[in-house]
């Protein structure tokens, strides 16, 4: 019984990652119709952010900040810097490329990937990082039995209070109802006089934010960072967005949630070396049989 | 009378790339011999095997339209059939060949079968997943056969009794450049027949085809099972090339450089695969001096390649020459 409330708790941890993650596929997604796949590598350029400027500021994270305060100041950092690389992406590989279709597009896409994925490499070298104990201390609770490590506490809290911001911004501002039509019909919306710049420019800045601040958590979580982490997380995130359904908010949430309690259920009882092949098995038999996805609708096709 | 007019514009397009033609293979038979650097035969053996890999890829992705992203799985199981039943059992790895092409097809079709109404992002997904199982499998050592992380070794070589061993860099060269030879014959072959008008129609427009009598489900599962028994020659090859498979060959990022190959290419074009491999697997070694920032250079010229030329550097001629014969006989008749 504890094993199990353990496992939850852990899987909870790993898919609060990858909904955070899978958020930015998805408004991408939703609005340009576009698999951004080099957002796994936007994400880990957000962990090598935190990561550097935890280390290399330490004596002033550990004097001024307090470790708390170095963790959010990171978290923001992360942030900021996914943000305005997700914008320079957008602007340099995809925005030329739109009117030629789709799939240059998603090549294009790729080639962003290789190309971050190895200037990460050219810049903090190809060896794996870690995030020291001195910056990011370890809190182990022992909460009616169960072994809890503060951090994945914090962890889980954050990802959910984020989610519940973006959710209450998409689902119940006006600022969200545009996102929310833009998805639906992009030519249609802008002739309703919603702004589509505006909106590519908040989802190009905002999906990679949160991956950036994912990069982070992964780091903290994790300890070890590498460059090629990316593509893992990118593929489990990728995989959670379709599980919730494509294009669908709160559908990448769940998604993301769904895959890690898998995930982590998965390898306690069934096997840790085929973790991944579980993963992707209840993926094909979801698409199976609900080819939209879990939320998402069922829309009819357009001659 | 309409196709007539149509085949009249395929074969004066023929005859003008005739010359071209020749002159590209006698380069291609000729080039080892002028060029007597093992190391240079062998990257250009790698060229053959991304070109028959692009190829395999294209019929799925570039005449049928369907997103594969995990099209190195069928490969691995090509792969992994000539290795396994060649060390175990001692089958010559030529009697392998149509094997690993027939284990690939099988797999592909019993995979397929279930998944080919999806549409668009979500077959791609699917595949990713078909993908990363088949590496993950083969990872996890099942049942004592693919030997896990190492792969299987001690592979032999190819040969026809005692007559003729390919052991060396220039036979394996002329080896895989006779099956790419012929494996584009036979492609454009089907390009021009009934199956491969039907598999354009269906990339065009799925909707249609399926409203003018075409079996859409028949002729995906076609295009995955002809792709995939493709890719498992290819990974027979490589097989007895490297002597050794192991899941690294086989990542989800080998199948997104595949993907790569046929969009650099152009979707549906022969030559484009040719070109489309020659980046893939010529880059890296050209930009060998600068080590690391090589791929940092691949991935800025992808970038460029689909901002300058979207529809890839050599896109298919077919679909352009039969609108302007249809509309050159429209005119006709006004006149």
């Amino acid at each position: 019984m504890k094993l199990i409330i353990e496992q939850i708790l852990n899987g909870l941890t790993i898919g609060s990652f990858y909904s955070l993650i899978a958020l930015g596929y998805s408004m991408v997604y939703g609005v340009m119709k576009l698999i951004n796949f080099a957002h796994g590598d936007l994400f880990t350029f957000g962990s090598y952010l935190g990561y550097t400027f935890l280390v290399m500021g330490t004596a002033y994270v550990t004097s001024t900040l307090g470790v708390w305060g170095g963790m959010a100041a990171a978290m923001l950092i992360a942030a900021a810097g996914t943000g305005i690389l997700g914008l320079i992406v957008e602007r340099i590989a995809y925005r030329p490329i739109y009117p030629a279709g789709r799939l240059p597009a998603v090549v294009s896409a790729l080639g962003a990937s290789i190309f971050i994925q190895n200037a990460i490499m050219v810049i903090w070298g190809a060896r794996p990082q870690a995030y020291t104990s001195d910056v990011i201390p370890n809190y182990m609770l022992n909460i009616a039995g169960l072994r809890i490590n503060l951090l994945q506490i914090i962890i889980l809290l954050l990802s959910f209070l984020l989610m519940g911001i973006l959710y209450y911004v998409v689902q119940k501002t006006t600022f969200g109802a545009a996102i929310r039509a833009s998805a639906l019909d992009r030519e249609t919306a802008a002739l309703m006089g919603i702004n589509i710049n505006l909106i590519i420019f908040f989802i190009f800045a905002l999906g990679p934010a949160l991956g950036g601040v994912a990069g982070v958590m992964v780091g903290i979580y994790y300890r070890k960072i590498s460059f090629v982490m990316g593509w893992n997380y990118g593929l489990k995130a990728f995989t959670a967005t379709i599980l919730g359904g494509i294009g669908n908010i709160p559908g990448a949430m769940i998604g993301g949630l769904i895959l890690g309690v898998l995930e982590m259920l998965g390898s306690t009882y069934i096997s840790t070396a085929y973790k991944d092949v579980f993963v992707f098995l209840v993926l094909i038999l979801v698409l199976i049989f609900r080819p939209t996805g879990l939320l998402g609708e069922k829309v009819a096709e357009k001659v | 009378m309409k196709l007539k007019s149509v085949n009249g514009y395929e074969r004066k397009f023929k005859e003008k790339n005739n010359w071209f033609i020749i002159i590209v293979v006698l380069l291609f038979v000729l080039f080892p011999i002028l060029i007597k650097n093992n190391y240079i035969i062998d990257v250009a053996f790698f060229f053959g095997i991304y070109t028959l890999l692009g190829l395999s890829l294209n019929i799925v992705l570039g005449e049928v339209g369907l997103f594969d992203l995990g099209h190195m799985g069928f490969a691995a199981i090509g792969a992994y059939t000539t290795a396994i039943l060649n060390t175990r059992f001692g089958i010559p790895v030529l009697v392998l060949l149509p094997v690993s092409a027939i284990a690939a097809a099988v797999f592909a079709y019993l995979v397929c079968s279930p998944i080919i109404h999806l549409r668009g992002d979500y077959l791609c997904i699917v595949t990713i997943g078909m993908g990363e199982i088949i590496r993950l499998t083969l990872l996890n050592n099942p049942f004592g056969l693919t030997g896990g992380p190492n792969g299987v070794f001690g592979i032999s070589f190819p040969c026809i009794g005692s007559l003729l061993v390919v052991d060396n860099s220039l036979k394996y060269y002329y080896f895989v450049w006779i099956v790419v030879g012929l494996s584009v014959i036979a492609l454009i072959r089907l390009q021009n027949s009934r199956i491969g008008r039907a598999w354009n129609y269906v990339r065009e427009d799925v909707i249609a085809a399926e409203a003018s009598g075409v079996d859409v489900r028949y002729y995906k599962l076609l295009a995955f099972i002809l792709g995939a028994a493709l890719a498992g020659i290819a990974g027979n090859i490589y097989a007895t090339k490297l002597m050794i498979v192991s899941p690294e060959s086989f990542t989800f990022m080998e199948s997104c450089l595949l993907f790569c190959i046929v969009l650099i290419g152009g979707m549906g074009s022969i030559p484009g695969v040719f070109i489309g491999a020659a980046a893939i697997s010529l880059f890296p070694e050209i930009f060998q001096p600068f080590a690391q920032y090589r791929m940092l250079f691949f991935g800025a010229v992808v970038i460029l390649m689909m901002m300058f030329r979207p529809g890839g550097v050599w896109p298919r001629q077919r679909g352009q020459m039969e609108i302007e014969s249809v509309f050159m006989r429209a005119k006709k008749s006004v006149m």
